[in-house]
């Protein structure tokens, strides 16, 4: 087994909504979360809305602090963001008055090495195959290109993480399956460990090594299961499909044994 | 990518499209000549109708040149008419300028119309009330009688302007920034700005004049509040509208505060900070020529309330039409650095 990256030990989150104690009212985003992370590994992260795995990926990312418990990143507690964990959000992250590979280099410029790396981003436009787009602005191309943008301006900071937070949530059917190759392509080319929180059972399994399954009220992880498929994973194969089943078995949303059914 | 013409011609639903459309040659030319025919009727009308009401004639040595009021008047028409004709010309070799071309062509007819009929009324005859009402004529004659006192005033006018609100606009977008991002400094600021804002910048003239060593410094500090205040509020509201999703990215990307504030929070802004300026401007321009004529030595409000006492009132029309053209060139100036920033947003808003 490779090394342990990324480890979350003991995680309360507690969200209080007023200031006054006596009519406050708390959720509790997640409580007593554990779960290590291995080098390279390609994790996604599923549940119904408000089962706080936005939570989990915020507090991995820096943007949220834990009320209990700790993230480690190599063995070291995360107190902020950092490029080494590289966020990319579900949409209208780009920054709309810079063009695309302006935005791109924002990483550079943000960490002051624009000079000596900017050299990279050719190769990451490259990367991500929006060449001939380089002078676009945002709103100029489709979702599914600034998603795309929004990847490789979090890859150029060559992050030791990469956390998507729903990324193709917006995207169509087609545009997704697309952006999930270009993402498979990206990881085995990077070896980059990479965090995907999704509702899409069935993008969950064509990506990632292991699948989180989180319930919620309060948020905790109820199982961790591994997708033990060879890539290029067939969406239509046998196995898949027993996997997404057992997968929606746990939300029951199907039926372990169908009903049989009848023609007329 | 779209051009964006909202600046220059207001699209309305209702009146025909010519854009996109074809214009042939001989609608071109056409429109030209009906162009061309407003100004050759005023300047024919000036020429041929005799003058009904008396009137000094003063004769004007300009270089080698010898010019009356109504020979120059008529040097002025011909010259919109060759500008107008020029336009044709440009037109005939450029498809795209030919539909709004021929579009201006009947308000350009009727600004020669009006023109003539104005001269007839005005001066011809004298049927307005002088000396309140001169005419064309005897306006632009005070380029010829006082054109370098009207110069030196307005360049007067433009340094004062360009003192206050150059430096009006700085520290609004300073304090907007300020007030915008650190919830302290909006605490303690922005009630100071939003009550000082209310108050019309003037009102400070009899205070700024006592403080102040000199006037025009009184006058730039009136220019510098005036502009101030619509430019920091719009200013701090763009700061504080800044989508949390963008900080974050950036904060994930690496940015430090500053990163945040200058390559975020301030470009995001922009709009709205442009929004401000042209408020500013507009505001300034009323300030400015109140400051000149409540306690300047100079200026083109100085020059009308002068002129005004003299019952100059061909000068007070005559500072008028310099101010319009002024102001306007200002505002031009401003809405070309303005599409130039927010370029990005071009095609964006259909």
């Amino acid at each position: 087994m490779s090394d342990v990256i990324l480890e979350l030990k003991g995680i309360d989150r507690i969200y209080t909504d007023g200031d006054d104690p006596a009519t406050a009212t708390t959720v509790e985003a997640l409580r007593n979360i554990n779960l290590q992370i291995f080098e390279g590994e390609f994790v996604s992260i599923i549940g119904t809305s408000g089962c706080g795995k936005t939570t989990m990926l915020r507090l991995i990312g820096g943007l949220d602090q834990p009320q209990a418990g700790q993230v480690l990143l190599r063995g070291n507690p995360i107190t902020g963001p950092d490029p080494e964990r590289a966020y990319v959000f579900q949409q209208g992250s780009l920054f709309p008055w810079l063009t695309v590979e302006q935005n791109i280099a924002a990483g550079l410029k943000a960490r002051h090495v624009y000079r000596q790396e900017k050299d990279k981003i050719a190769q990451y436009i490259q990367l991500i195959g929006l060449g001939g787009f380089e002078k676009a602005y945002p709103h100029q191309i489709s979702g599914g290109m600034n998603q795309r943008v929004a990847i490789a301006r979090a890859l150029i900071n060559n992050p030791a993480v990469l956390l998507m937070d729903e990324p193709m949530g917006a995207l169509d059917t087609f545009t997704r399956a697309d952006l999930q190759d270009k993402l498979l392509e990206i990881w085995e080319q990077n070896k980059t460990t990479m965090i995907l929180v999704t509702h899409d059972v069935d993008e969950a399994i064509y990506l990632s090594d292991r699948i989180v399954i989180m319930t919620p009220r309060p948020g905790k992880i109820s199982e961790v299961l591994p997708v033990r498929l060879p890539h290029p994973r067939d969406r239509g194969g046998v196995e898949f499909m027993n996997l997404r089943r057992e997968i929606l078995d746990r939300f029951h949303l199907a039926s372990a044994n169908p009903q049989p059914e009848y023609f007329i | 990518m779209q051009k964006n013409h909202s600046n220059n011609s207001a699209h309305h639903p209702g009146t025909g499209n010519l854009t996109g459309q074809q214009v042939s040659g001989r609608r071109l030319l056409g429109a030209a000549v009906f162009t061309v025919s407003g100004f050759g009727i005023a300047i024919l009308s000036n020429w041929l109708l005799p003058q009904v009401a008396e009137t000094t004639n003063a004769v004007y040595e300009v270089g080698a040149v010898t010019l009356t009021r109504n020979s120059f008047y008529r040097l002025v028409l011909l010259g919109i008419m060759l500008i107008y004709a020029l336009g044709g010309v440009t037109a005939w070799f450029n498809d795209s300028r030919r539909p709004r071309y021929v579009k201006q062509a009947a308000f350009r007819f009727a600004m020669g119309i009006v023109l003539a009929v104005y001269d007839l009324v005005a001066t011809k005859l004298a049927l307005t009330p002088q000396p309140f009402f001169p005419g064309p004529a005897e306006i632009l004659e005070s380029f010829l009688s006082d054109g370098s006192n009207i110069f030196k005033n307005m360049l007067y006018s433009l340094r004062l302007f360009g003192a206050g609100f150059l430096l009006g606009t700085l520290l609004g977008v300073s304090t907007g920034i300020l007030i915008g991002w650190f919830p302290r400094a909006y605490y303690w600021i922005y009630p100071v700005l939003k009550i000082t804002g209310v108050i019309p910048a003037v009102a400070w003239m009899p205070f700024a004049l006592t403080v102040f060593p000199t006037a025009f410094s009184a006058a730039v500090f009136l220019i510098i509040i005036c502009s101030w205040f619509a430019v920091a509020s719009q200013t701090s509201f763009g700061i504080q509208n800044t989508p949390k999703t963008q900080l974050e990215a950036a904060r994930t990307l690496g940015g430090n505060t500053f990163y945040l504030v200058f390559h975020v929070a301030v470009p995001q802004a922009m709009p709205q900070v442009f929004t401000g300026i042209t408020t500013a401007c507009a505001s300034s321009f009323t300030c400015l020529v109140i400051a000149e004529m409540m306690g300047q030595p100079g200026g083109l409000g100085y020059y009308i309330n002068i002129a005004k006492v003299w019952a100059a009132y061909h000068k007070v029309f005559a500072a008028i039409l310099v101010m319009a053209i002024l102001f306007s060139l200002i505002l031009a100036i401003l809405g070309a650095v303005r599409s130039y920033v927010l370029r990005w947003q071009r095609g964006q808003f259909k």
